[in-house]
Formats: structure tokens, sequence, C-alpha cells
């Protein structure tokens, strides 16, 4: 519950609701929302980034923390491995269970291959689980995948590579028609038509969902379908390298038992990357959305053998993350609940900017009003403005909360806040890592032959900025194709003698650069023991 | 004043003991931050920390009192005296099927799932389950196949397990829900028209002269384009 100098700044923003409701804040033009980005997006700070010193981008910028990551050792350095009675021989290994992997073994399994997964944790101990919001696609008579396009490279600022993005949209209605066949239950008006929500950067109704718990619908259906096709899954069990043969084609992995620490080998044709985000490198010491086992690994595995990344540099931050209660922090709030109607408020009660900009300027905005012009609300953790629900209530009557967020509505009241009277508390979180590897529209990455990646492992279909919904998206239209383009690949390839050996070159090239130090990577698990980590 | 203050100073910590052992911890910790906080490394029974993915189901009581609690870690916090047990991993009894063969007929149910006949309503489920859901209910539903309400009544689910762990007809419970969804999504709900069509029309080739148009047009144009675009309404 609030304390009681927060229920008096509640005041304010029931004073002011009536007028914020008849005047909607008017939308940044593009020179305003360039300045906002550079003043304020955590992208452009000078402090928490480094500079990266070996490899294909050798030169480039990234976060500090992906940095360490890149400079460290390899976990199985100077361990030697028996490869000639491998645990597991498949055609097709997919590595992380989440929603891509999960697409991806379907598709690779129809296509006749021999296929696995490994994951970390669980299978479905993923992102792909907490998206709250929905997925994108142009099925709607008044859209079109060009409309869907346009959005997503200008919400991308122009950065998105054309090939990918193509893919993207084109396939789009076909992943939803995919996902509705396989028994997904999609909100739907009586007929069977999808209802569609707006939301930041789009121009069109194009939101699908499953109440506010569109990945955890997705994704369980995509895993059960795993399991009755009998694919095998090896749970908790991570990879820590990539295995590569004579011929410089990618042939298995090294894996490791996270319960006992025992190496396990699996060999194979392809291999796919599925591993996702980084929230838990929390950059410039954010907070994260994302589920524990986010800490990029699978961009250190690909870039050991050879593949590059791609807009390493920039994050995406959801403007409305939990700043309030401290259980809570950092923990999502679905952009769906600006989508229906609430607005951002700050301590004097203004509507400081349009609630359906992109992500990036929105964040910008909120850490400007609580830093620079000292617009915030003080929380025991920080500070946040206030996001507006009661508005939705005006707008649309409770019963929209009830249907269209009720996750957001029984996490709040779980802490005595009902979300339908009283605002709540919000600052940016660290929720998606805009870039990853660099691949070519079939899938696979330019440099390294038989190594697929799909999901939020990939760099470049969303430019600097990802637009809500087009994540899932993503997820189930690469990793689908990548688990066709796999099997394929796996059919012409035999493969050669198992080899390491580009661990020790990139050891090699991490001493020439004169980089020491006793860190291993991939991370695998944040370490938040004896800490007081809140969430 | 002195005692106001001691007070306060009490309420900031709580003690709470974590497989029988005590640990002085902030009380405003969640279960899960707390045992971080004591010093457990956590592999398994953490996955999204959000409350979404049911990796982490917990049972506890309060020292003193008698009655059981359960909870996901993630979500709930701590509480003075609290007794934590985990359960990290619950052996649910999967089966497996292909939906394109079944139907949503009553025999269905029946045939994957003939344990929720031997249900003994002892609601032991519903009063365990960590998202407060009407479980006892859905099965009941889904023993007279009505798949809709199961799907409806069940799709809060997290699949802690908790419930099949308290069971005693041996029912894994999140899987008879799993399965009445997507039936019940599949076959008992209209399809999109839309959808299918515009699916249809792409494949057809339809669409594409105008993605290869703006493909092809010059930044400066699709720039023009985007800030000028109309946004429904
Ligand atoms: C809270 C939240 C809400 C979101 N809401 C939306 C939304 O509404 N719409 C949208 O489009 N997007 C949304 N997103 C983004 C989207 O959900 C993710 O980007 C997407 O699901 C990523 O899918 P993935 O399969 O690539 O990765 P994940 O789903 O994260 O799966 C990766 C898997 O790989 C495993 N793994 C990691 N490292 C290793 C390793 N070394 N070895 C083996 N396995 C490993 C992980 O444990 C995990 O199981 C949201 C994200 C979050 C966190
Ligand atoms: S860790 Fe996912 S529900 Fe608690």
């Amino acid at each position: 519950m609030y304390s009681s100098q927060m229920l008096d700044f509640i005041k304010t923003v029931e004073a002011t609701r009536e007028d914020r409701f008849k005047n909607e804040p008017r939308r940044l033009d593009a020179n305003e929302k360039q300045a906002l980005l550079k003043e304020f997006h955590p992208d452009h700070r000078d402090s928490g980034f480094g500079t990266i010193e070996v490899g294909n981008n050798k030169g480039e910028k990234a976060p500090v923390e992906l940095v360490e990551l890149l400079h460290a050792n390899s976990r199985i350095k100077g361990i030697k491995f028996d490869f000639d009675s491998p645990k597991y021989d498949v055609d097709v290994l997919i590595i992380g269970g989440g929603g891509a992997g999960a697409s991806a073994a379907i598709e690779a399994k129809k296509a006749g291959a021999n296929v696995m997964i490994a994951t970390k944790l669980r299978m479905g101990d993923a992102n792909s689980t907490m998206a709250e919001g929905g997925i994108q696609a142009a099925d709607n008579e008044n859209d079109s995948p060009q409309q869907h396009y346009l959005d997503s490279m200008g919400g991308g600022h122009y950065a998105n590579k054309p090939e990918l993005l193509k893919r993207l949209v084109m396939d789009g209605p076909d992943a939803i028609h995919w996902l509705e066949n396989l028994g997904v239950m999609f909100d739907k008006k009586t007929d069977g038509s999808m209802v569609t929500f707006p939301g930041g950067g789009l121009s069109r109704n194009r939101l699908h969902a499953c109440a506010d718990y569109t990945g955890l619908e997705i994704t369980r259906v995509l895993i059960n379908e795993v399991r009755n096709l009998d694919v095998p899954i090896v749970d908790f069990t991570a990879a820590l390298e990539l295995i590569m043969d004579d011929k410089g084609k990618v042939a298995g992995a090294v894996l490791m038992n996270m319960l006992t620490g025992e190496y396990v080998i699996a060999k194979a044709k392809t291999v796919i990357v599925a591993t996702g985000g980084a929230g838990r490198l929390h950059y410039h010491g954010f907070p994260t959305t994302n589920h524990y086992g986010a800490t990029a690994d699978g961009l250190i595995l690909a870039y050991r053998v050879g593949a590059s990344l791609l807009y390493q540099d920039t994050i995406q931050y959801h403007p409305t993350g939990v700043a309030y209660p401290t259980q809570l922090f950092g923990a999502l709030v679905t952009e769906k609940v600006r989508s229906i109607g609430a607005q951002l408020v700050n301590i004097e009660g203004e509507a400081f900017v349009h609630p359906l900009e992109t992500r990036d300027v929105v964040s910008s905005a909120i850490i400007r009003e609580c830093g620079q012009r000292k617009k915030g609300i003080t929380t025991p953790d920080g500070a946040g403005v206030w996001l507006d629900t009661p508005l939705i209530v005006k707008k649309s009557g409770a019963s929209m909360i009830e249907k269209s967020i009720p996750g957001i509505l029984k996490m709040f009241l779980n802490y005595g806040i009902d979300i339908r009277k009283l605002p709540i508390l919000m600052y940016p979180t660290f929720h998606y890592q805009n870039g990853g590897i660099d691949i070519e529209k079939g899938g696979h990455t330019k440099e390294v032959q038989n190594l697929f990646m799909a999901g939020e492992v990939v760099g470049g279909i969303h430019g600097r900025n990802r637009l809500l919904g087009n994540s899932m998206l993503d997820v189930v239209v690469f990793g689908r194709h990548a688990g066709k383009a796999a099997a394929e690949a796996a059919k012409t390839t035999t493969i050669g003698k198992l080899t390491l050996n580009h661990v020790d070159e990139y050891t090699r090239k991490l001493k020439d650069a004169g980089i020491d130090n006793d860190k291993t990577s991939p991370l695998l698990l944040p370490n938040y023991v004896r800490k007081l980590h809140k969430a | 004043m002195d005692t106001a203050n001691v007070n306060v100073k009490l309420s900031e910590f709580a003690k709470v003991f974590f497989d029988g052992k005590p640990y002085d911890v902030p009380a405003e910790l969640t279960i899960m931050t707390a045992m971080e906080y004591a010093g457990y490394r956590l592999v398994r029974g953490c996955g999204c920390r959000h409350g979404f993915c049911g990796a982490c189901a917990t049972i506890y009581r309060i020292e003193g009192k008698s009655p059981v609690h359960f909870a996901l870690a993630c979500q709930q916090k701590v509480e003075d005296g609290m007794y934590v047990a985990t359960l990290p991993f619950f052996p649910l009894d999967r089966r497996t099927y292909d939906m394109e063969e079944i139907t949503p007929d009553n025999q269905t149910m029946m045939q994957i799932f003939p344990e929720i006949f031997g249900c003994v309503a002892c609601n032991s489920c519903t009063k365990s389950c960590s998202k407060g859901l009407n479980t006892m209910q859905y099965i009941a539903y889904a023993k007279r196949n009505d798949l809709k309400k199961c799907a409806e009544t069940s799709f809060d689910c997290v699949s802690c397990g908790i419930c099949s762990a308290r069971c005693p007809a041996n029912i894994s419970h999140s899987l008879v829900g799993l399965l009445a969804r997507r039936l019940s999504a599949k076959y008992l709900t209209p399809k999109s028209a839309h959808t299918h069509m515009r699916t249809k029309d792409i494949a057809d080739g339809k669409f594409d002269d105008e993605i290869n148009k703006i493909m092809r047009m010059p930044m400066d144009d699709i720039k023009k384009l985007y800030d000028t675009r109309e946004i429904e309404k």
C-alpha cells in the first residue's frame, strides 16, 4: 500500500484527470524526439560503455558489462575433451528453450530431422513466457505488410536490415495463423476475428493478445507441441562453447549440467542458438524485466566462433517498469496499459509525454522528468512517475482493466493497490537487447557455416529500437525459419574432426590485445548471493 | 520514545527459516530475494522472477500456527516466523497426443487423462493454488467435457505443480487445463477469417509489389512517409 505522502500526491493526479481526459498530450515531431533521445536515453550516455578489443567488432562500443564478458576467459580453457563418444549425436542441436527454440524444434522435427533442445533452466524459463502485451501481424483489412514495415523501420530509426524486416512482416499473418491452428487462445470476437490493439509507434491496431499473458499462452502451447512431437529436451543444461569441425563448420556444443557441473558433449550437423537476451547484466545499473537466465550467453558463444555483433550498443528500456512497491521493482507493466488509455503523469499532475510514442522516447521523457526536471515522485528505490490507470476506467469502464490486463490488476492487488482506483509508480527498466548477432536472411551467420540464430539473440531485425509485439513475432517467424533451414542444411552436411581450436585462438587474441583477467564467460546466471537484490 | 525506536528497528528485519535454519533478512524482501540475501545460490526454483513461470513453488508455515500456505517465492513477501520449504521440481505425469488427430468430443479427456475421474472433491488443489485459481472447478469442467469453461478457468495457471503435489488422485492439473485450452482454441472457437485470407494473399504474391517498392525507396522518402503517416484512432 502507498505511504500517506504518496496518497497525498495522488490527489493531484485525481484533480487533473478530467482535464487530461479531454486534452490528450500532443505527439513530438521528429526533431524534438531526436533531441530528447540524445540528451536522456541511456544509449547516449558517455559512461557505462567500453570498447571491444578483439574479434570482428574490434574498436566498437558496447556496454561495459558485455565488454567484460567478451574479454573474459572460456569456462573450458585448458580442459581436454573426448570427442569420440559424444553423449548426444543429432542432426540439429537447439540451444535455448524459449519461444524461438521451441518454434525451431517443431519445424526441424517436421522436416524430418533428428533434433534436440538443450536449455539452461527449465524448458520455458525464458523471456518468452513473460511477454504480456501481445504479438504484431498485419492481418487486418486496413493494414498491410508494407505499413507494418514502415512503422517498424521508423521505430527502429531506419537501421533495420531490410531483408530481415521484410521476412518479419510478410510471414507475420502466417505465424498468427499457425499459432491459432496449434490451439493458442487469442483474444477474439464472437465471429472468430482477432481483437487487435494499438501500441507505441504503431499506425494501425495490429497487436494480437491473449489477455496480458500472451507469452505464457504462446510458449506453453509451443512447448507442449515440442513434447508431443517427442523432441528430447535436456533441461538444466547450458552451452559453454560451440564445437567446430576441422572444416570450419559449427558441429555441436560443450554443455554443462547446471546442477552437477558435469560436462556433456553434443555433436550436431547444424546448431541453432536461441538463448535470448541480456537483462540480467543490468546495464547502467537498471533493474530488469527479464528472466533469471538472460545473461547474453549466445552472444559470447557465437562471437567466439567468429560471428559478428550488430547494434550491441542499443538497449530497450521499457518505460513502465514498476518503481513501487519494492518487491516488484523493475517488473514489467505492459505497454497495453497505455494502449487502452492510461497516461503518464508527473508530480504536478501534468501528462508530460504522449503515452504512445515509441519506447525509447517515452523512457527518455520519464528519465528527464525524474532527473533534470525534478518532477518525479520519490520512492524507497529511487523515483518514479504516475501511470494513471483509473483513466482507463473513465474511458472504458473497469471491465476493460479486468478483461485486458487481469495479470497487472492482480499483481498490484497482491500489494493492496487497486489500479482501477489508484495510479501506479513507474520508472524505466532494462527490457530488451535491440542488437545481437548479425544474421543473413536465411537465419545463418555470414561468417560461420551451419550456425543459425533466432530470437532475441539476433540483431538487425528491429534496427535500433524494437516496437512492442515485434519480438514475439520475430521469435515465431525466425524460430520456425531457422528450424526448417537448419534441418535442410543438415541433410547435406558431413561432420569432420571435432575441435575447440577456435577457443584457443580466441584466448591468443585476448593475450595479443593485452587483456589478462581471471573472469570467465558465458555468465550463465547473475550472482545475487548475499546481496540486497530486490527482484 | 525509546520503545518506539526499537519497534521501528525490529520491523525492518524478519526472522525466517529456510530448510529449518533461521536467518534475519530485510522485511521488504520476497522469499526468493531473501534466500539469496541469506546466501542461497539458486539454480532450480528460480525462473522468471516475476510470477509467470511457476518455477518457484513454495510451501510455508508461520511458527506456532497450524495452517500451511502455498506461494510463488518470487511474489511472496517474507514474514516474521516463516518456515519455508521450496518445491522446485514435481514430476507431472505427461501424456502426448496429436492435436490433428484428437477431437473435442467427450472421449478425449477421458482417454488422455482418465485419472480426473478419480477426483475425490477434497478441494486441496484449489486451496493450494499459488495463483488463487478455482482448480477443482476446472477439473470438474474437464470431467463434464465443458472445455471452454475449463480453458477460461485454468487460463492463469503457471504450472507450479503445487496442486499436483497435494492431490490424492494423482491428477496433473496443469496438463489437463493445457489440453482443454488447446482443444477449445483450435476446435471450439471460430477461426479468424481475415488472418487466413491475408496469409493466402501474401502467399499468392499479392503484396510483393508493394513491399518491394517500399524496400527500394530512398531512405529520405521512407522518412517522409513515416513522419506523415496517418495513425488509426
Ligand atoms: C517481461 C517481458 C515482457 C515482454 N513482452 C513482450 C510482448 O508483449 N511482445 C513482444 O513481442 N515481446 C515481448 N517481450 C520480449 C520477448 O518476450 C522476448 O524478446 C522473446 O520472448 C525472446 O525469445 P527467445 O526465444 O529469443 O528467448 P527466451 O524466451 O528468453 O529463451 C531463451 C532460452 O535460452 C536459455 N539459455 C540462455 N543461455 C543459455 C545457455 N548458455 N545454454 C542453454 N540455454 C540457454 C534460457 O534459459 C531460455 O530458456 C517481453 C519480454 C519480457 C522480459
Ligand atoms: S520465478 Fe517464475 S513464477 Fe517465480
